[in-house]
């Protein structure tokens, strides 16, 4: 008997008013997510991956259906205190433009009323955390930092309240290849160190693959599938097949091109 | 001769501490009534589009409306309300001068405030409000530590065009009895008092230019959250409102405040009352360049004390009456309306200031006219000219009417050019002064009028319901009674119209007293 999964949607479903009458975004969603596991979401636009995110910490409501978080509804927590227990990466950082890094990082701490000398501390953890130098980064504003930088400030602002969860929309999306690279491994070891519960969106099938635990795949707000990279690449699923094409052609090619045995 | 030691520079200098610090007053007071208002309302309206469409269009409109207007409409809707105010709960309050003042620079102060508020926060990253719930945040500190924040260089902008402009437009409060760095523009405007006009133009653009940067210094030291530039910038500001009080309350010292009217005779024996109580003692100031139709609401509301009007502009305008009376039996009528409102009738001064076709003696000669009746057949060819209320005041109706007169065209013109407009052929025939001294400068002659379509306009001398029995104020004024003809008052108006360091009107005023004290 598996453990009690410490996030569970069960037929989730929800719309948006649309032009043409309205758009289900997300259409009888049922999935459960483990304590410490590390999920990724992949799908096209307008596959209702965001939205099943949003959902989540109550930024949206949900049209029918329940989501439970360590067996409680979310219905019945209030959605502020919810979004404060739950670490969440934004696409780009969206750190705020106005604030240093440090205040940044601070805010959650901050909005729950932790004291300064407190958050200030925190706030030099988190830094080393994430390896950034604190002398060289704690008072600039982001406008001067890389991308990079940015979404490392982004990862340790998530992590500042000490959550369980953390959530991620297609946290690496803009970064350079190398860059995404590092970060995406550097996060992997962070979600391991401090046994976070992770869900990530992405787009990008092959960072999924090589990031998560499980991934979920969806199309049209339906879950199409659920498996981990091995149980993906065996699926019979036409569209999860199509998806497994361009990493399993660019794993040949990488493999043509770097024999084994070979040196660099 | 330098500027600096030009006699109207300094008499101009010596105003500044009054006028500026009235002018300071009334438009912090107005951009603060306008911010207080404006801004809640731009948060409220914020995801509301129909309210937000509703107060952008209505703050549109109101921008459009001229600032003479808008500040000349709040006079009598005030009025009205003062009037109910008094029914309903006995209280009673002035309707002249700052407060409707205030109001409508306030009203003028909102579009800027509420539009970049509005678009201010449109502008917000999506993204970044996503994220300041993401982490936590109530709607409020979404507002307060995000929204506004990331929006204040917009809001501020905004805040500082209405400042801007609230600053430009207190000049044209003058007329409605607010005393503002306008004075100083009008006087100069009536009397061709050019260092008056530049001088205050000046004061209002630097005035302008100081609260701007003043903001602007607040604004950056929001952004850099450095409260000692926040601090200076509100301080500098509290600081200046503080010292516009000072010279107020020297100011409302005086116990008698002289009305005038918005032309160059006015301000002249406006300068000759003043002087002629100061030589009995009593303290006077003056409030000059009032609008024709505000002046005798505040005198007979007390804001005023005393001034000089024009039978006949009383007669048609203030009592509408149709009906034409011989000059005696109109005064007597005048007296009855005037005692109605408790205004005392202290006298006449002697010359009368009428309205009079006037045109150029040789052409008049040339052409054969001497009277308005020779006129009527060459009307069909000739324009004319008039100051900017008499083609609707009622006399020119009963004029055009009496004679059949219909001018090719009809064009309204800044009294002080009317003359050398006729003068120059520019006009035909001009609706001239009686007691203007460029008729005589240009040559000019006044049209006889046979049938007595124009009322008699004796300058008379109105005092305050609560100066009916001040016997000190009457004494002093006395002499001037009966003493001013109109030969002496053309003399007058016509040095005053000069542009030189006799023309101001406290030099004109004394000559003038000279020639009536012999």
């Amino acid at each position: 008997m598996p453990p009690t999964p410490l996030i569970t949607y069960s037929n989730v479903r929800k719309r948006f008013p649309g032009p043409a009458g309205a758009v289900v975004a997300v259409d009888d969603v049922s999935l459960e997510i483990a304590e410490g596991e590390f999920l990724a979401i992949v799908g096209g636009s307008g596959s209702g991956k965001t939205t099943l995110l949003r959902l989540t910490n109550r930024l949206i409501e949900a049209d029918s259906g329940t989501i439970r978080i360590a067996g409680e509804d979310i219905n019945g927590i209030d959605p502020v205190g919810l979004r404060r227990r739950i670490g969440n990466v934004f696409q780009s950082g969206a750190l705020f433009p106005h604030m240093t890094v440090a205040a940044n990082i601070g805010i959650t701490p901050k909005l729950l009323g932790t004291p300064a000398s407190e958050i200030a501390a925190r706030v030099d953890d988190l830094l080393d955390l994430v390896q950034l130098d604190r002398k060289a980064h704690r008072d600039r504003l982001p406008d001067a930092l890389s991308g990079g930088q940015r979404q490392r400030v982004g990862v340790a602002r998530a992590l500042a309240a000490r959550p369980r969860i953390v959530l991620m929309d297609e946290p690496f999306g803009a970064l350079d290849p190398l860059t995404r690279d590092t970060l995406g491994s550097d996060y992997r070891a962070l979600h391991e160190k401090l046994a976070l519960t992770t869900v990530m969106i992405t787009h990008d099938i092959t960072e999924a693959l090589l990031l998560a635990d499980r991934i979920a795949v969806m199309r049209s707000g339906r879950l199409v599938e659920v498996g981990t990279p091995t149980e993906l690449a065996g699926s019979r699923e036409p569209y999860v097949s199509e998806l497994m094409t361009t990493p399993r052609r660019q794993a040949a090619r990488l493999k043509a091109l770097l024999p084994e045995s070979g040196a660099a | 001769m330098s500027l600096l030691s030009d006699p109207r520079f300094t008499e101009a200098l010596s105003h500044l501490a009054d006028y500026l610090g009235s002018h300071l007053r009334v438009s912090i007071a107005a951009l603060a009534l306008g911010l207080i208002v404006s801004f809640p309302l731009a948060l409220l309206a914020r995801n509301r589009p129909a309210l937000r469409n509703l107060l952008l269009g209505v703050a549109s409109v109101v921008q459009t409306v001229p600032g003479l207007a808008l500040l000349a409409l709040f006079y009598p809707l005030l009025l009205a309300l003062a009037a109910l105010s008094l029914r309903w709960f006995g209280l009673s309050f002035s309707a002249f001068g700052f407060l409707p003042a205030v109001l409508a620079l306030a009203l003028y102060s909102m579009l800027p405030v509420l539009r970049n508020t509005i678009t201010g926060l449109d502008g917000v990253d999506a993204g970044l409000i996503e994220a300041a719930k993401g982490v936590g945040m109530t709607e409020r500190q979404a507002l307060t530590m995000v929204e506004l924040p990331l929006a204040l260089p917009v809001i501020m902008a905004g805040i500082r065009t209405a400042a801007v402009w609230v600053i430009g437009t207190a000049t044209l409060s003058t007329p409605i009895g607010q005393t503002s760095l306008g004075n100083y523009i009008f006087a100069g405007l009536q009397t061709q008092n050019w260092v008056l006009v530049v001088f205050g133009c000046v004061a209002a653009a630097v005035l302008a230019l100081v609260v701007d940067q003043l903001l602007a210094l607040i604004e950056n030291g929001l952004r850099a959250r450095s409260r000692a530039r926040v601090g200076l910038g509100t301080a500098t500001i509290a600081l200046m409102v503080g010292a516009s009080l000072l010279p107020s309350l020297a100011g409302s010292a005086a116990r008698y405040t002289i009305g005038a009217k918005t032309f160059t005779e006015q301000y002249v024996l406006a300068a000759l009352l003043s002087e002629r109580l100061q030589a009995s003692g009593l303290s006077a100031a003056s409030r000059a360049g009032l609008g024709s139709s505000v002046i005798y609401g505040a005198l007979k509301s007390g804001d005023i004390d005393l001034y000089v009007e024009y039978s006949g502009t009383l007669w048609a305008n203030q009592f509408h009456h149709t009906e034409q009376l011989p000059r005696a039996a109109l005064l007597d009528a005048l007296k009855a309306d005037l005692a109605r409102d408790k205004v005392t009738l202290l006298g006449e001064l002697g010359f009368e200031n009428a309205y009079a076709l006037v045109m150029p003696r040789k052409k008049a000669e040339a052409l054969g006219i001497r009277s308005i009746a020779d006129l009527v057949r060459h009307t069909s060819q000739m324009s004319i000219a008039g100051d900017y209320e008499f083609f609707s005041r009622p006399e020119w109706a009963a004029l055009r009417d009496a004679y059949g007169l219909a001018f090719r065209t009809q064009r309204q013109m800044q009294p002080d050019f009317m003359y050398a407009a006729v003068a120059s052929g520019e006009v035909d025939v001009i609706a001239g002064y009686t007691s203007d001294g460029l008729i005589a400068k240009y040559d000019l002659v006044v049209l006889d009028d046979p049938r007595q379509a124009i009322p008699p306009y004796d300058a008379i001398l109105l005092l305050a319901p609560k100066r009916a029995d001040d016997r000190a104020l009457q004494e002093a004024l006395r002499p001037l009674l009966g003493r001013i003809d109109i030969a002496t008052m053309q003399q007058a108006n016509l040095r005053a119209s000069g542009n030189d360091a006799e023309s101001s009107p406290q030099a004109v005023a004394r000559w003038l007293w000279s020639k009536i004290a012999k």
